[in-house]
């Protein structure tokens, strides 16, 4: 196997701010291939998007980041600014949860697209004649009026695509999409999708997809990293997980995901989730685990390679679910 | 837009109209006999009183008064002074240039520094930020007569920069006499207006379209501006149109302080002895600044902020 494009190795990454002093990432590895669809899945709070900006080099204000996270071979946590930004504006890319948010309200939609290659030195012109191509491969019709108008104007799934649209301006190896469905309505979401996965495959770019919804991972992506309390917990292949779940929290989470065609209720992980801070020594998901022992609070379980997954549970060839 | 424009003027002549009631009534209600102010004080012969009365309408009912006064104000004539014997309109216009060139030269300095002091706050949070706080604190609370007090002895009397006292001729000269009380006049609205411009990049700054600038690789200094500061123009444009309108009334402290025979100065002098239709003539003009700072200010928001006049709805 080639260098992935994006490594990310035993990353953590702790908040730094006097009292407030906690860590959110704990020794986080994964990685993304040129064209491949990458799945982060994972609760609320349990560090996805720490993990998907650390890879612009984006940490929380005052945070302190250990380990490695590597752009084709160059470590983005130890670049310098000016190559910092050359490589936002270049290499890697994100797609935010909330468009509506993401954009600056007052400035057209052209602004917006030709941003970063205004910043890179394309000239005014080229640049919005680029973008309006952006906007017509994202569908976005009569691009070049488009260009003009203000995001107010714009529905929140045409101000997605906008906002896609913008994040490929770069031309970038590597997308990064944070939760990019979640603040539109479930129609929208479908379309939003379709343009992200056609034009991710069409572009040969590696993606990471970060969402909640561990059925919408499993239909777009190659393979599935599961983070719990800012460590990864499991990760293989998008059918692997579905068929064969290795760590009781992703057996969970399936559990928790609504199917169609079964008529039994969908049942939620039961407790609460945990932030890596109040998690304590061992394994993070002991305390909601109906099948922890003593000794899954003694130390915390190494990932393990079992069958081509990667799983850190102690018990997790015990617990094969099929 | 034409239609906006006309609507607004509408109501600038409605309010100046009310506000020109008001001005009259509370000079009209002021306690004393206005024939013995206009004479300001001296014995006088019952003849002499009564062609006073005469020459001032003091003898019709009051709403007589305000309609023959209001009459003339619409024609330019505001009356004559009692003070100065000459028309009051002649008198104001002539001492309007130097007010007009006090005002904006601290306009000028109430922007830059405003903007200057503001801005290095909210981006160097810390020691700076604490200094800019302090300081501004300091500028808001002094009064600009003492600031005049202050500036006089230092730049004047012992440095010896900068003139005292007079108009100057001549643009250089000019600027040169205008500057210490130019400071005078913007020290507690350049406090004023870092405040503000503070709390506004604060707020910017925490808005997530400004992290989503920085992470596709814009440099801070864009961003800053791009989003920031214009981003920020709202609340800052408000209180500078309201601070630049109220410095007309500002002036008088500071025109008084350092001898500048402006319209501030102007409505000091005639308050005191009460010749009122000068007052009447100035607080008429102040409250055309406002007005006008108003709709300056209101036409300048939907060109900062599309969403005021653009349709809004999701298209296509
Ligand atoms: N800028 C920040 N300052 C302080 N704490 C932060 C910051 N960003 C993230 N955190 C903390 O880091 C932890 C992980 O947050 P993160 O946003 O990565 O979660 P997430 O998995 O993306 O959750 P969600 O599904 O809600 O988006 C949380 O406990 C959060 O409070
Ligand atoms: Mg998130």
């Amino acid at each position: 196997m080639t260098a992935p494009l994006l490594d990310v190795e035993n990353l953590t990454v702790r908040l730094a701010q006097g009292r407030a002093a906690r860590p959110v990432l704990h020794g986080v590895s994964l990685h993304v291939a040129q064209g491949e669809a990458v799945g982060l899945v994972g609760e609320s709070g349990s560090g996805k998007s720490v993990t998907c900006r650390a890879a612009l080099g984006l940490l929380p204000e005052g945070a302190a980041a250990t380990g490695a996270l590597r752009l084709d071979g160059d470590d983005v946590l130890t670049m310098s600014p000016a190559r910092l930004r050359e490589l936002r504006r270049q290499d890697v890319s994100m797609v935010f949860q909330d468009p509506r948010a993401s954009i600056n309200p007052l400035r057209r939609i052209g602004d917006f697209v030709t941003e970063g290659m205004r910043a890179g030195g394309v000239p005014r012109k080229d640049a919005l004649r680029r973008a309006a191509e952006l906007l017509e491969s994202v569908g976005i019709r009569e691009p070049r009026a488009a260009l003009r108008r203000y995001p107010h104007e714009f529905s929140g799934g045409m101000l997605q695509r906008v906002m896609i649209a913008g994040a490929l301006a770069g031309e970038p190896r590597l997308l990064l999409a944070d939760e990019p469905t979640t603040a539109l309505d479930v129609t929208t979401q479908a379309e939003v999708i379709s343009i992200l996965t056609r034009l991710q495959a069409e572009r040969g770019m590696g993606m990471l997809f970060v969402t909640h919804d561990l059925e919408l991972a499993a239909a777009i992506c190659d393979r599935i990293y599961v983070m719990y309390a800012g460590r990864i917990v499991e990760s293989q292949t998008a059918e692997g997980l579905f068929g064969r779940p290795r760590h009781p929290y992703t057996t969970g989470l399936l559990a928790a995901t609504p199917r169609l065609e079964s008529d039994r209720a969908p049942r939620g992980v039961p407790g609460r989730p945990l932030s890596l801070a109040e998690a304590p020594d061992g394994c993070a998901f002991a305390a909601r685990c109906a099948h922890a022992l003593p000794r899954c609070g003694e130390g915390e379980p190494a990932p393990r390679d079992i069958e081509g997954a990667q799983v850190a549970c102690l018990r997790a060839e015990e617990l094969i679910h099929d | 837009m034409a239609g906006l424009l006309l609507r607004r003027a509408g109501g600038i002549a409605v309010t100046l109209l009310v506000t020109s009631f008001l001005v009259f009534g509370s000079v009209h209600l002021a306690p004393g006999d206005p024939a013995s102010f206009l004479l300001g004080g001296r014995s006088a012969s019952p003849a002499a009183v009564a062609a006073i009365k005469e020459q001032y309408h003091l003898n019709d009912p009051f709403l007589v008064q305000y309609a023959k006064w209001i009459g003339g104000v619409v024609t330019g004539d505001f009356g004559k002074s009692a003070q100065f014997r000459q028309d009051v309109a002649g008198l104001v216009m002539a001492r309007l240039p130097t007010t007009l060139w006090l005002i904006g030269y601290a306009a000028l300095l109430i922007v830059i520094g405003g903007l200057a002091f503001g801005a290095v706050a909210a981006l160097r949070r810390g020691v700076v930020d604490r200094l800019v706080l302090v300081g501004t604190g300091i500028a808001t609370a002094t009064p600009s007569f003492v600031a005049a007090i202050g500036l006089i002895s230092l730049f004047s009397v012992q440095l010896g920069w900068f003139p005292a006292f007079g108009n100057g001729s001549g643009l250089g000269d000019r600027v040169h006499h205008l500057t210490l009380p130019a400071a005078a006049l913007a020290l507690t609205f350049v406090g004023l207006l870092a405040r503000v411009t503070r709390t506004a990049m604060l707020e910017e700054l925490g808005r997530e379209h400004v992290e989503v600038a920085r992470s596709r690789g814009v440099p801070g200094s864009d961003v800053v501006r791009r989003h920031v500061l214009r981003n920020a123009l709202g609340p800052i444009s408000t209180v500078t149109g309201t601070v630049v309108a109220g410095l007309l009334v500002a002036t008088s402290i500071v025109e008084t302080a350092f001898g500048l025979s402006g319209v501030g100065q102007l409505l000091v002098s005639s308050v005191t002895v009460k010749d009122f239709p000068v007052v009447q003539a100035v607080s008429l003009l102040v409250v055309l600044a406002f007005v006008t700072a108003n709709l300056v200010v209101d036409l300048l928001h939907p060109l900062i902020d599309p969403r005021l006049t653009r349709p809004k709805g999701g298209t296509a």
